[in-house]
């Protein structure tokens, strides 16, 4: 789907877990997440962390909309606390 | 008397004109027509062009259902046996018609059929809906050597021999038949590997699926002006799944509205997904979509805006071309609303 949405000129980032499979099949902008069940969360963390690392994940993913590519490309999550650079923290919803 | 052969082509080909009379829905004529002629003239007595079939390429294009099933009616009036299409080069409205009256006088109506076209013609997908399809060069400079060989694969499924596409050269329509091997699979398996350890060329009996590379679409310049769709091939609906998508081999997709929604309430949505435990994603929708911090990411400025619905379906065996077919409407229905880029999750 995300490869199908491409092919209409539309950037889609593909957040999953199993990278490999993304890349075999040729979506071209991925970013690994930490679970097969839970694309954008982490059960481990409590509610907190767990929001802050949502927060780098779809910024990560925000960033790779924004990136041009030329093949199938991973970007890995980007590290450091969540929302700083953007003026985001503190904003709750 | 030799074979019946019905032939189709476009109205390009039909002599009938060009882009201006691709509007021609199906018509029949008797005999030979355009590279009819030179089917006619390599049969040397195995048979005969009946007639010709002729489509318009937009016709055909925009009016498909139609067009096959006029098609259809027509090749009944005839019933030939033996349907050959083509040759399509790299033409695409063109090619899909050859790909889909091939596949449809295969498939419905039990007439050996075969198309000739470039194997990248996006028409050659008919090969994977089981059309026999002859790959050729990418224009009709290749015309000499195209005919031929559709010809001589015709005239071999009319026939009733053996056909694969290792000998007779079509494009493989991922259909697999029972072969007693001379080996046990054991002795194969440690040929191929001496053979590969030594650098000696095998073949693997078991193809990798091919994926097409697809360019990749320019990115959005800056996220904060533009408007931004959740999709998930992860299952999330609203509780009790009101469009009833299936939780395994989704023949279904859904978009359901979030413009009023902060984020996902546990209880109010749930994952119908068949394929993983979905326990997580019920107790907290969010780490399927993630349109807590999505929202959030709005309000700050840092999207420009949400999109008022979220999509979602349920990828578990569901099949590539289901879920090509999918993200093609959802692509259409995106753009309608004014989105620039998307963030799909997937399980």
């Amino acid at each position: 789907m995300a490869k199908e949405l491409e092919r209409e000129g539309i950037p889609t980032v593909l957040l999953c877990n199993i990278v490999p499979i993304a890349l075999t099949v040729g979506a071209n902008r991925v970013v690994p997440t930490r679970g097969i069940q839970y694309p954008t969360g982490d059960p481990s963390l409590s509610r907190e962390q767990e929001e802050a690392w949502r927060e780098r994940l779809l910024m990560t993913a925000l960033a790779a909309l924004e990136t041009p590519v030329n093949d199938p490309t991973v970007f890995p999550v980007i590290s450091g606390p969540a929302g700083e650079q953007w003026g985001v923290k503190g904003d709750s919803i | 008397m030799g074979l019946r052969i019905v032939h189709y082509i476009n109205q390009f080909f039909a002599g009938i004109g060009g882009e201006e009379k691709a509007d021609l829905p199906p018509e029949l004529r008797s005999g030979p027509l355009g590279p009819g002629r030179l089917i006619q003239s390599l049969l040397e007595g195995r048979g005969e062009v009946v007639a010709t079939l002729i489509c318009g390429d937009t016709y055909f294009a925009e009016h498909q259902e139609e067009a096959c099933r006029h098609s259809a009616e027509l090749l009944l009036t005839v019933k030939p046996d033996l349907l050959l299409a083509g040759p399509a080069f790299a033409s695409g409205r063109y090619g899909l018609a050859c790909g889909e009256v091939a596949r449809l006088a295969l498939h419905e109506l039990k007439i050996p059929a075969v198309a000739a076209m470039h194997p990248e013609n996006p028409g050659a997908q008919a090969a994977v809906a089981g059309a026999h399809i002859v790959p050729c060069g990418s224009s009709a400079a290749s015309m000499k050597e195209a005919v031929p060989r559709l010809l001589a694969l015709g005239i071999k499924l009319a026939t009733g021999a053996d056909v694969s596409p290792d000998v007779d050269g079509y494009l493989p329509r991922g259909i697999r038949k029972n072969v007693t091997a001379e080996l046990p699979a054991s002795a194969r398996a440690l040929d191929m590997l001496l053979a590969k350890i030594a650098g000696r060329s095998f073949a693997s009996e078991v193809p990798l699926p091919q994926f097409d590379r697809v360019p990749p679409a320019p990115p959005v310049p800056d996220l904060r002006w533009a408007t931004v769709a959740l999709l998930t091939e992860g299952g999330l609906v609203p509780r009790g799944n009101p469009d009833r998508i299936e939780s395994s081999r989704a023949s279904r997709y859904a978009r359901y509205p979030i413009g009023e929604l902060r984020a996902f309430v546990p209880g109010e949505f749930e994952s119908v997904h068949g394929g993983y435990a979905t326990d997580h994603a019920n107790a907290d929708p969010n780490r399927l979509v993630p349109l807590d911090v999505a929202r959030r990411l709005e309000k700050a400025g840092r999207i420009g805006r949400l999109h008022e619905v979220y999509y979602t379906t349920v990828g578990n065996g569901t099949s590539v071309q289901k879920a090509q077919s999918f993200a093609r409407e959802i692509a259409a229905e995106l753009r309608a609303g004014g989105v620039q880029a998307a963030i799909l999750t997937a399980t």
